[in-house]
């Protein structure tokens, strides 16, 4: 479904940057992929490829990205909107700013729905409903009236969820989605990406620094290093058997993190 | 923090007072639509130059007119000038500053040079210069005042696109595919509403005072055509030493008018209030 070929990424700045470097990926219908790796590994920066979002910066892009026999790099950006939140979700790290604070969350969520499909407003809204109810927003006829400020971090994550998901997309870009959110929201949200991916069969794209988290969600997880990637295989094997020196040293630092706590 | 708490929710009194000041103001004129207590034009020999008091509130002029009379309707007069000017100026510039504040790039350096061109002579003064070539008269003040009002809602409302643009909700809505339009006017423009109606408020009081100049420098709305408080000033000036009532009258109802706009407009700037991100982050400060 999602084949990233030999991509390249090269930042123009004064200094030219190479934040990613000749990756790989390949991800099949329903597959969890985790995308690890400490902060300038460029696992956001490939993140935002796919999701088409670098296109006009001034950023330089070599490779492929093909999604559905498409390939993401070559399309315009109104066909870029065409796939986005139809088919694509991404649901970035920040709950806290990337809602609208002056929109009601249940106008928020239907947005996507009234760009790509006609509808009446109240086929929307029971859409809306239906998924806010999936993602376990409380009371949803509630909630679908309020705004942003009114709900924790972990609804904001759940309605921000919410709105990803509306369409049913066929992939669903998460990037540090838990980061902000305190530990048990933590495990509720992870919960609701297991439950998207179990029941609706939605792929997923999990981009963390916390491998503890992606153990929970992802099945497959890709270890990037300086722009690369180190290591890739089945996330148990990875834990296990794990054959690069900096996968070795990150799960150590877990390891070693989890016994101070403890 | 219970300072904080309660210093969030003391009254806004430069709003409370603004408002109050110019809802009498707009009260007045709308009444003058329908009823004043004499015919602002009816001429009177015997009542010439009364000094206020009695039946004549704020006295009489030189050809005997009711000057309360006369100064309801030319704030009326004068108000929806710049009530005409201000929207002209706000919704023009309003979309010129949207587009060129989200998209940036050449367009935006063009158009805000043109703008630092337009903004570079006194509005006054420009205004003068086209009013000789156009000629004077109620809609040729209306639109003169109205298209030299565009830049500066232009520049306040580009600055805040070029702001929110960078905020991760309008992030999230390009991400999400929602279209530039879409993002402008229903994402963006809610957003930014206190400052833009602290600008209008701004805009008000310079409307106010740009038509009052004009007339007063008789460029402005003419004699036959209606009564405004600039015009006022104009033809009670020889008059100041004998019915100094005449001046002060017309001179009061345009401080109040702009007294009560600048107060709003205060109001608004100091405490963007329906923002609804603000307690919290006062909170999180305390």
């Amino acid at each position: 479904m999602l084949d990233v070929k030999n991509l390249t990424v090269t930042f123009n700045d004064d200094h030219p940057a190479e934040a990613v470097r000749g990756i790989n990926l390949h991800m099949e219908d329903g597959e969890t992929l985790g995308l690890v790796g400490e902060s300038g590994s460029g696992k956001t920066v490939t993140a935002m490829t796919i999701a088409g979002l670098l296109a006009n910066d001034s950023a330089e892009i070599n490779g492929e990205v093909i999604f559905d026999g498409r390939d993401l790099l070559h399309c315009s950006c109104s066909e870029m909107r065409l796939v986005q939140g139809k088919d694509i979700g991404v649901i970035f790290q920040e709950p806290m700013t990337s809602l609208d604070p002056l929109m009601r969350i249940g106008h928020q969520i239907e947005e996507t729905v009234r760009l790509h499909f006609k509808l009446k407003p109240e086929e929307r809204r029971s859409m809306a409903l239906e998924v806010m109810r999936l993602v376990g927003l409380p009371e949803p006829d509630l909630t679908y009236k309020k705004y942003p400020h009114q709900l924790s971090g972990g609804q904001r994550q759940r309605a921000m969820i919410a709105a990803a998901f509306i369409n049913h997309p066929k992939l669903l870009i998460l990037d540090e989605p838990t980061t902000a959110l305190d530990v048990t929201v933590q495990a509720q949200i992870l919960d609701v990406f297991r439950r998207l991916n179990e029941k609706c069969g939605v792929s997923l794209l999990f981009i963390s620094h916390d491998l503890r988290v992606v153990r929970r969600v992802c099945k497959k997880v890709a270890v990037m290093y300086n722009g690369e990637i180190v290591e890739y295989g089945d996330t148990e094997d990875i834990f296990t058997n794990p054959q690069h020196e900096y996968t070795k040293q990150l799960i150590a630092a877990v390891s070693a993190g989890r016994r101070t706590h403890v | 923090m219970k300072k904080l708490k309660n210093s969030h929710r003391a009254p806004n009194y430069n709003l409370i007072w603004g408002c109050v000041i110019t809802s009498i103001m707009v009260l007045m004129i709308v009444v003058s639509f329908f009823w004043t207590p004499f015919n602002p034009d009816a001429m009177s020999y015997a009542e010439k130059d009364l000094a206020p008091g009695g039946a004549h509130l704020l006295g009489t002029d030189n050809f005997g007119r009711d000057i309360f009379s006369r100064v309801m309707e030319g704030a009326g007069t004068t108000l929806s000038i710049a009530f005409c000017a201000v929207a002209i100026g706000a919704s023009f510039g309003t979309v010129i500053g949207g587009l060129t504040g989200y998209f940036g790039g050449a367009w935006d350096e063009f158009i805000m040079r043109i703008n630092d061109a337009v903004t570079a002579f006194p509005s006054i003064l420009l205004a003068l210069v086209i009013v000789t070539i156009t000629g004077s008269g109620r809609t040729n003040i209306i639109f003169i005042l109205g298209i030299l009002f565009i830049p500066s809602f232009a520049r306040v409302v580009r600055g805040e696109f070029a702001k929110q643009r960078q905020m991760d909700y309008v992030k999230n809505a390009k991400l999400m595919g929602v279209k530039p339009g879409r993002i402008m006017f229903v994402h963006i423009l809610p957003n930014i509403a206190p400052v833009l109606l602290s600008a209008v408020a701004i805009g008000f009081n310079n409307a106010v005072l740009a038509e009052a100049s004009m007339s007063y420098l008789g460029v402005g709305v003419s004699q036959t055509e209606a009564v405004s408080l600039g015009r006022m000033l104009l033809d009670s000036q020889a008059y100041w030493m004998t019915s100094p009532w005449q001046a002060l009258s017309a001179g009061c109802a345009i401080s109040i008018l702009i007294l009560g706009f600048a107060l709003i407009s205060e109001g608004l700037g100091t405490r963007p209030m329906w923002r609804p991100t603000t307690k919290r982050r006062r909170k999180q400060h305390a």
